[in-house]
């Protein structure tokens, strides 16, 4: 193919621009307009179809008068900023210590990976058991002996959230790994070379020079774990059903028992368009910063 | 006999419907536990013998799971030719918008007007004059089961009715039995305080407060002492730890807990386990205290369709569903009553008969999904879970809680 | 500078050399040392908390419902018993489908090829188009496909339902394909363009001094040098989209549904006995598919190695 030299504006790129039809078609047609559906439809009295009947804010005003939803924006912060913690050290560090040219590479990386076939149904129906204080952990360790050992945090509602992280990890963690794993073995081999003939400990080479090289992965694992912890609700469907009580309970569960098991749809896009909001408060200011402020050279 | 009596049923079905084309009609429920299939079977079979093809549409999960696929598909203009839904206000927009077909025509045809028993089931099918469901079963709420082993091991005697329960609670506890199961789930604790409130302050406060939303009456005196009725059940139940409403009952059959309040479904449970109503289990209608029970159940809605042929066939399976030996079929493998006074259910056990009788009587009350939206129905779900769970709120904090929901309910 | 034509076989030849510890290369020769007795002694402890649950399962479902209701999770099976597994494949019912997973299973496959293919083809083609080929206003369709991200697919079900129906796609496997397609694309957009961003800019500057195009780039050097992120996508994709139960149900007809639809209704039954045995059994077998891709990507994710070294 010939290079353009000088083509008119318009035409640069054109053979990208052409690529680019479907990711601009769903962003504008699907995201976008999904988008302000949902937020005009949110100041609607809508129930189990949508129709044009104009509240104002009514359905907000319910929504931050619900005990439930401020519980479940407490609980999602905590999981949230607990499971992104959790994730990212345990996936690199799975990942860091697999590519040490160990022995069973292959069976290790499946060994963590496989959770992530699992639906969250029954992962969270496992952990349920085994969290069990009747015939689960507790009752195990009692039974060698340890007659007072407590370990019921599905039962507690203070803890609840923890129990439900447990589960959310060990499904979830394998696929950071792996993530990190590709990034790694995008490291150039020089660099390795480089630092051992400098003589810079393993660790530091990991910390001061991988780890930033790898910010491009760490940034989509970023994206991938946070939309994952925003819509969580099949886990904690199948492992609490939001209780004890409602301690358990989190946004997207609400928009969805809103929706379809109140058969209240106006609530339910009230309660979407304020986790959207949410997240763009966090988003634009990174978008900014990420993609806004520097020029590709 | 059963055989017998579908095989006639599908005889005479087929001589009606000589000049309708065979088509395939597409049904669409949530019954998919082994009973369950069993029950909607009888209704294949039947629909099969009129030379149409019932094709199966299961989808295990009733809210969550199985309504928003109805709906999509109703309103993305491909529905299925019949679906299941609650009685109701489930539909109730679905007929509005003009999505389902009136099936006024057929059930006057067929005098449902004289045969459903009883006829709230019709009225709740209604809207503006028109029918639009076929109502198939009724279930009921209001039992408390318990079980006979754990009161003997207990020492004291098997209550009848729901103080003496409460007061056989320490001796329970003191021998190492949960008095009461209760699982985690909203649905089952909002359960067990409506089915508190019916036998403690009987059907009218009931009646008033889900169906007139009467918040005064609410907030008052009768339901404090349902308040503190569900406040001394909590106590109760607070060592019971399982999230289904079968491990609830598990918990019963193996005597490790005393009682459950639960639903009429609860009995599939116990004769799983081989158990007998009776001997090794009982069974109180109302607690004990005040016999009545209540209507909800399912209904079968029958979508517009523009295919004349299948238009056809689902008034021939509307007039099955209604039919006597399908209404006796379907109702024996469900564990549920029929919605018609006229047929006969030899076949049933104890319990069953135990309804059946209170529904003779007439002492029946309607289901609050008739009586209140699903909107508000959760709010009192989510009310009385985090209260159950929640030992820190009063008795009576809960019931301004509830009053302040009722006074807003639809 | 790059030898485009032969990528993969030269950098293996200088791996034998090295003997000290790296990131990557051939399986070493050592003794037991105690940085070693960390390393797998860390791995093992990992592994024994991902493996306890699969225990469970594994165990649960070779058990008879009696043993099970006596309620001690760990303890092996005193009977083993196959019938869980005979149950969940083939005589689980649906209603009255009595024939298990194996209904939507080749359903599942139907839906599974077409819609990774076409999401991770569409996604990485964009992911490279945003990493090398920047055009105006590129960025802000990425933002708000990151945005996209974050809705919660419940609040798509209406639009998207009114969308297809607009289309005259409602029901059908294309309309299927699209909305994966969509759900798919901000993730996995993302994460090629960070991939691409992450490549030495010379090797792609080289290309165009060369005269290659958007295409023949893409194809000669962008392709061959991704294997680990294609991988990657392709685990994500496959997961999601073999597990994906409420697309695969509200946008298709009742003789394409996959086979979640089963597992959902054996898993996720409201009223009756729980068969745990079949559930568990169900869901090991729902998930035996992504499993042996995770399997066979293994060996990709190796051969990735040798793809990442050609840039030196």
């Amino acid at each position: 193919m010939a290079a353009d030299r000088k083509p008119s504006q318009l035409f640069r790129n054109l053979n990208a621009k052409v690529a680019a039809i479907p990711m601009i078609l769903t962003a504008c047609v699907v995201f976008v307009g999904g988008t302000l559906w949902t937020i005009t439809y949110s100041f609607t009295n809508s129930k189990l179809l949508p129709r044009e009947t104009f509240v104002g804010l009514e359905q907000y005003e319910r929504l931050w008068s619900s005990n439930k939803w401020l519980i479940s924006i407490e609980n999602l912060f905590i999981y949230g900023v607990l499971s992104l913690i959790f994730s990212l050290v345990i996936g690199f560090l799975l990942a860091a210590l697999l590519d040490q040219k160990i022995r069973f590479e292959n069976t290790f990386r499946t060994i963590f990976l496989y959770p992530f076939a699992l639906s969250f149904i029954v992962t969270g129906l496992v952990w349920q058991w085994i969290l069990n204080p009747d015939f689960g952990i507790q009752k195990v360790v009692r039974n060698l002996g340890w007659e007072n050992f407590t370990f019921d945090p599905l039962y507690n509602a203070e803890i609840v959230i923890y129990g439900v992280l447990i589960a959310g990890l060990w499904q979830g963690t394998g696929l950071v790994m792996c993530l990190m794993l590709a990034g790694l073995r995008g490291i150039d081999e020089d660099i390795w070379k480089a630092s051992r003939v400098d003589g810079i400990p393993k660790w530091k080479t990991y910390l001061l020079i991988v780890i930033p090289m790898m910010r491009p992965v760490f940034i989509t694992t970023l994206v991938i774990i946070a939309s994952g912890i925003v819509k969580l609700y099949d886990l904690i469907v199948a492992q609490t059903g939001g209780g004890p009580g409602i301690a358990s309970e989190v946004p997207a569960k609400y928009v969805y028992d809103a929706m379809f098991l109140s058969q209240n749809l106006g609530q339910g896009f009230a309660g979407s368009t304020m986790m959207l909001l949410t997240v763009l408060i966090v988003l634009i200011p990174w978008a900014y910063l990420e993609f806004g402020g520097k020029k590709h050279g | 006999m059963n055989t017998f009596k579908l095989f006639l049923a599908g005889a005479s079905l087929l001589a009606l419907s000589t000049s309708a084309k065979a088509v395939d009609l597409e049904v669409t429920h949530w019954w998919t536990s082994g009973g369950e299939a069993a029950a909607v079977a009888e209704f294949a079979k039947a629909f099969d013998a009129t030379g149409n093809k019932w094709v199966d549409g299961a989808i295990a999960g009733s809210g969550g799971t199985a309504r928003p696929i109805m709906i999509s598909r109703i309103t993305g203009g491909d529905p299925m030719a019949a679906t299941q839904f609650n009685h109701g206000r489930q539909a109730e927009e679905l007929v509005e918008a003009g999505l389902m077909r009136d099936l006024t025509d057929i059930a006057t045809a067929e005098g449902w007007k004289d045969i459903v028993r009883p006829s709230s089931l019709l009225d709740s099918c209604t809207l503006d004059g028109k029918i639009y469901c076929v109502p198939v079963n009724i279930h009921s709420q209001q039992w408390l089961w318990l079980s006979n082993a754990a009161f003997e091991k207990a020492g004291v005697p098997v209550p009848t009715n729901w103080d003496e329960y409460a007061a056989a609670a320490p001796a329970l506890e003191a021998a190492g039995i949960i008095p009461l199961a209760m699982g985690q789930q909203s649905w089952q604790t909002s359960l067990a305080f409506q089915v508190l409130v019916v036998a403690l302050a009987g059907s009218d406060v009931y009646n008033k407060v889900y169906g007139d939303k009467d918040a005064e009456l609410a907030a008052g005196p009768e339901l404090a002492k349902v308040f503190e009725a569900a406040d001394k059940a909590r106590a109760m139940s607070a060592n019971s730890k399982v999230q289904d409403w079968n491990q609830a009952t598990n918990m019963v059959i193996t005597g490790q807990a005393a009682g459950q309040i639960m639903g009429d479904w609860a009995q599939g449970e116990f004769a799983v386990a081989g158990q007998v109503a009776g001997t090794d289990y009982t069974c109180l209608p109302g607690l004990g205290v005040n016999e009545v029970i209540q209507t909800g159940g399912d209904a079968f809605y029958f979508p517009v369709l523009k295919d004349e042929a299948k238009t056809a066939a689902q008034g021939e399976l509307a007039k099955l569903m209604m039919s006597p030996e399908v209404q006796v079929a379907f109702n024996l493998k469900k564990g549920s009553l029929p919605v018609r006074g006229d047929v006969n259910l030899e076949a049933a056990n104890d319990c069953m008969k135990k309804g059946l009788d209170i529904l003779a009587k007439g002492n029946i009350i309607q289901s609050p999904d008739q009586l209140m939206s699903a909107d508000s129905l959760t709010q009192v779900n989510d009310l009385f879970v985090e209260f159950f769970n929640t030992p820190s709120i009063t008795a009576a904090d809960a019931q301004k809680r509830f009053a302040d929901i009722v006074a807003s309910a639809d | 500078m790059v030898d485009l034509s032969a990528p993969t076989s030269a950098p293996l030849a200088t791996a034998p050399s090295r003997t000290e510890a790296g990131p990557s290369g051939r399986k070493p020769r050592r003794s037991i040392s105690r940085a070693n007795i960390f390393l797998y002694g860390t791995l093992i402890v990992f592994a024994l908390y991902y493996l306890l649950p699969l225990y469970v399962m594994i165990v649960t479902s070779l058990k008879g419902m009696p043993e099970i209701r006596m309620g001690n999770i760990f303890s092996p099976p005193m009977e083993i018993t196959f019938e869980p597994w005979a149950k969940a494949w083939s005589t689980a019912c649906t209603g009255l489908n009595c024939d298990g997973l194996s209904r939507g299973f080749w359903n599942s496959v139907q839906i599974l090829i077409p819609s990774v293919v076409l999401s991770i083809a569409v996604a990485s083609v964009n992911g490279y188009a945003l990493a090398n080929w920047r055009f105006k206003g590129a960025d802000t369709f990425f933002t708000i496909l990151i945005f996209g991200a974050f809705i919660p697919y419940q609040v798509m079900l209406y639009p998207i339902v009114i969308l297809l129906r607009e289309m005259g796609l409602y029901g059908s496997l294309t309309g299927l394909v699209l909305v994966h397609t969509v759900f798919g694309m901000p993730i996995l957009t993302l994460l090629f363009r960070n991939y691409f961003t992450s490549m030495p800019e010379e090797l792609f500057k080289a290309a165009r001094v060369d005269g290659a195009g958007f295409w023949g780039i893409y194809f000669k050097i962008m392709l061959p040098m991704s294997l680990p992120i294609f991988v990657v996508a392709i685990i994500l994709q496959v997961t999601g989209i073999w597990n994906d139960f409420l697309f695969g149900v509200i946008y298709t007809r009742p003789d394409l549904y996959p086979m979640t639809v089963q597992l959902n209704n054996i898993v996720n039954s409201v009223q009756g006995v729980k068969e745990y045995n079949v559930n568990m059994a169900a869901t090991i077998l729902t998930g035996l598919v992504p499993l042996t891709i995770y399997f066979i990507s293994g060996k990709l994710f190796v051969r990735g190695i040798a793809a990442g070294a050609v840039k030196g």
